[in-house]
């Protein structure tokens, strides 16, 4: 094998950018906290998304103004956002039942590992957790129409995070249909992970070198 | 003449018994009803139970109330917040107990509670550690496991508006926990921004019916600030 030409990995606005570019008009959709909260900016206005928060907000616009920041709306994030022409408030239970009686069309989230069954662990990253905090994470993996999940090809370690079998606690078995990482993008099919789409100059092996299950090729 | 409109926090709080459990609303500082938890603590009830979607920030409010050790165990889905000092301590000292819940789950046991369901089925949780323990059933085609209802013998809630009914409004994202535990709590307990008169809330636009609140004080502390 040659050596290793130079790849040039996507950028999290590049991430961001794909994922958004992959929204359908009309979808109800909901952004992790995280990585996955930068997909709204590049969804246009007039492209009409509508983003849900799980404290009770449906139709979030982007970040206010600093001068126009209102103290009563915040996302799941508790950052200041701002609410879209159309928006709504519910209460806790109403907007967990958007999630979980499966109303959102999309919830991308963010994830310490993929297994190429579609099981995603993304809230502990051991057995042992002294407190670990899970959110709206089972929820929203367990319950919205489709999962996908915006990470990083490799942990800091470099060790795979795209792997045959989650070592971490899982969020939900079989969730996740697609995966966004700096180096590829990867549906999650019965066959397993099948890559769709390479960062440039990457080649089929040196993502599989950095995958711990078996890629396919699309098609 | 029904009158739930309370003149002072003493009379609000009066009654909370050791060994309650209490669901406090909120979702960080937005909604959440600091005066009550405050009067919580001056009141002197201890040997709580804790249900909140966090567990406290800094070292006022519910930290505060941990930290006094009047909290035997929390119910929450996230117990880190931006500065978790006193939890994170009396955690690992043993000192506390901690059920950690699902977002969806802790509000559908609150709900369900409220709507005399004492146990319902979700697919949230199966196959991860959360289902370790409990019932599962298979239903059309699909895996749910059984969670009970979480009724609360106190819930402390903060509105936006009320009327001496108990007729609640709520502001934004403050509405949050709020409804829900107002529903599941034997007594409920309100801290309002605004006092109506009666009739001056529209009917449509009363989200918490007066039902389920038992006692309303006036609270118009302004703007929520900090996380």
């Amino acid at each position: 094998m040659s050596e290793t030409v130079a790849f040039k990995p996507f950028s999290r606005p590049q991430m961001a950018a794909r994922v958004a570019q992959d929204i359908p008009e009309g979808w109800y959709v909901n952004l992790g906290i995280g990585i996955p909260t930068a997909v709204a900016d590049h969804v246009p206005l007039e492209r009409e998304v509508i983003f849900h928060s799980e404290n009770g907000v449906l139709g979030m616009g982007p970040a206010p103004e600093k001068d126009k920041i209102e103290p009563w709306l915040i996302n799941a994030g508790k950052q200041y956002v701002t609410m879209r022409a159309g928006g709504s408030f519910c209460h806790h239970a109403d907007s967990f039942s958007m999630i979980r009686g499966g109303h959102l069309d999309l919830c991308v989230l963010g994830a310490f590992q993929v297994a190429e069954n579609g099981d995603i662990a993304n809230w502990a990253t051991s057995e042992n957790d002294t407190a670990p905090a899970v959110g709206g994470a089972m929820d929203l993996a367990a319950g919205a129409k489709r999962l996908w999940v915006m990470m990083e090809h490799t942990a800091k370690d470099g060790s795979p995070k795209l792997v045959q079998r989650c070592t971490y606690p899982l969020t939900a078995v079989g969730a996740v249909k697609r995966v966004y990482t700096n180096l590829a993008v990867v549906d999650v099919t019965e066959r397993g992970f099948v890559v769709i789409d390479m960062a440039p100059g990457l080649s089929f092996e040196d993502l599989q070198a950095r995958t711990d299950a078996k890629l396919h090729l699309a098609g | 003449m029904i009158n739930k409109i309370v003149q002072s926090m003493a009379e609000a709080m009066a009654g909370i018994k050791d060994g309650s459990t209490v669901l406090i609303g909120g979702f960080g500082a937005v909604g959440q009803p600091n005066a009550l938890i405050d009067g919580l603590i001056e009141q002197g009830a201890k040997d709580l139970t804790i249900a909140c979607n966090n567990a406290g920030v800094g070292r006022v409010g519910l930290a505060r109330l941990m930290d006094l050790g009047r909290v035997r165990k929390i119910i929450c889905s996230f117990p880190r917040s931006s500065d978790p000092v006193v939890f994170e301590t009396l955690y690992r000292a043993g000192k506390i107990e901690l059920e950690i819940v699902p977002q969806g789950t802790l509000a559908e046991r609150m709900r369900a509670a409220g709507a005399g369901v004492p146990l319902f089925f979700t697919a949230t949780g199966v196959g991860t550690k959360m289902a370790v323990g409990k019932e599962h059933r298979e239903i059309d085609g699909r895996t749910y496991i059984a969670e009970r209802s979480l009724p609360g013998d106190v819930a402390l809630v903060e509105a936006w508006e009320a009327d001496r009914w108990g007729n609640l409004t709520y502001k934004q994202a403050g509405r949050n926990f709020n409804p829900v535990m107002a529903m599941a709590s034997k007594l409920t307990i309100v801290q309002s921004q605004h006092i109506r008169e009666l009739g001056e809330l529209n009917p449509d636009h009363v989200v918490t019916p007066g039902i389920f609140v038992d006692r309303v004080v006036h609270v118009p502390y302004g703007d929520p600030s900090g996380f």
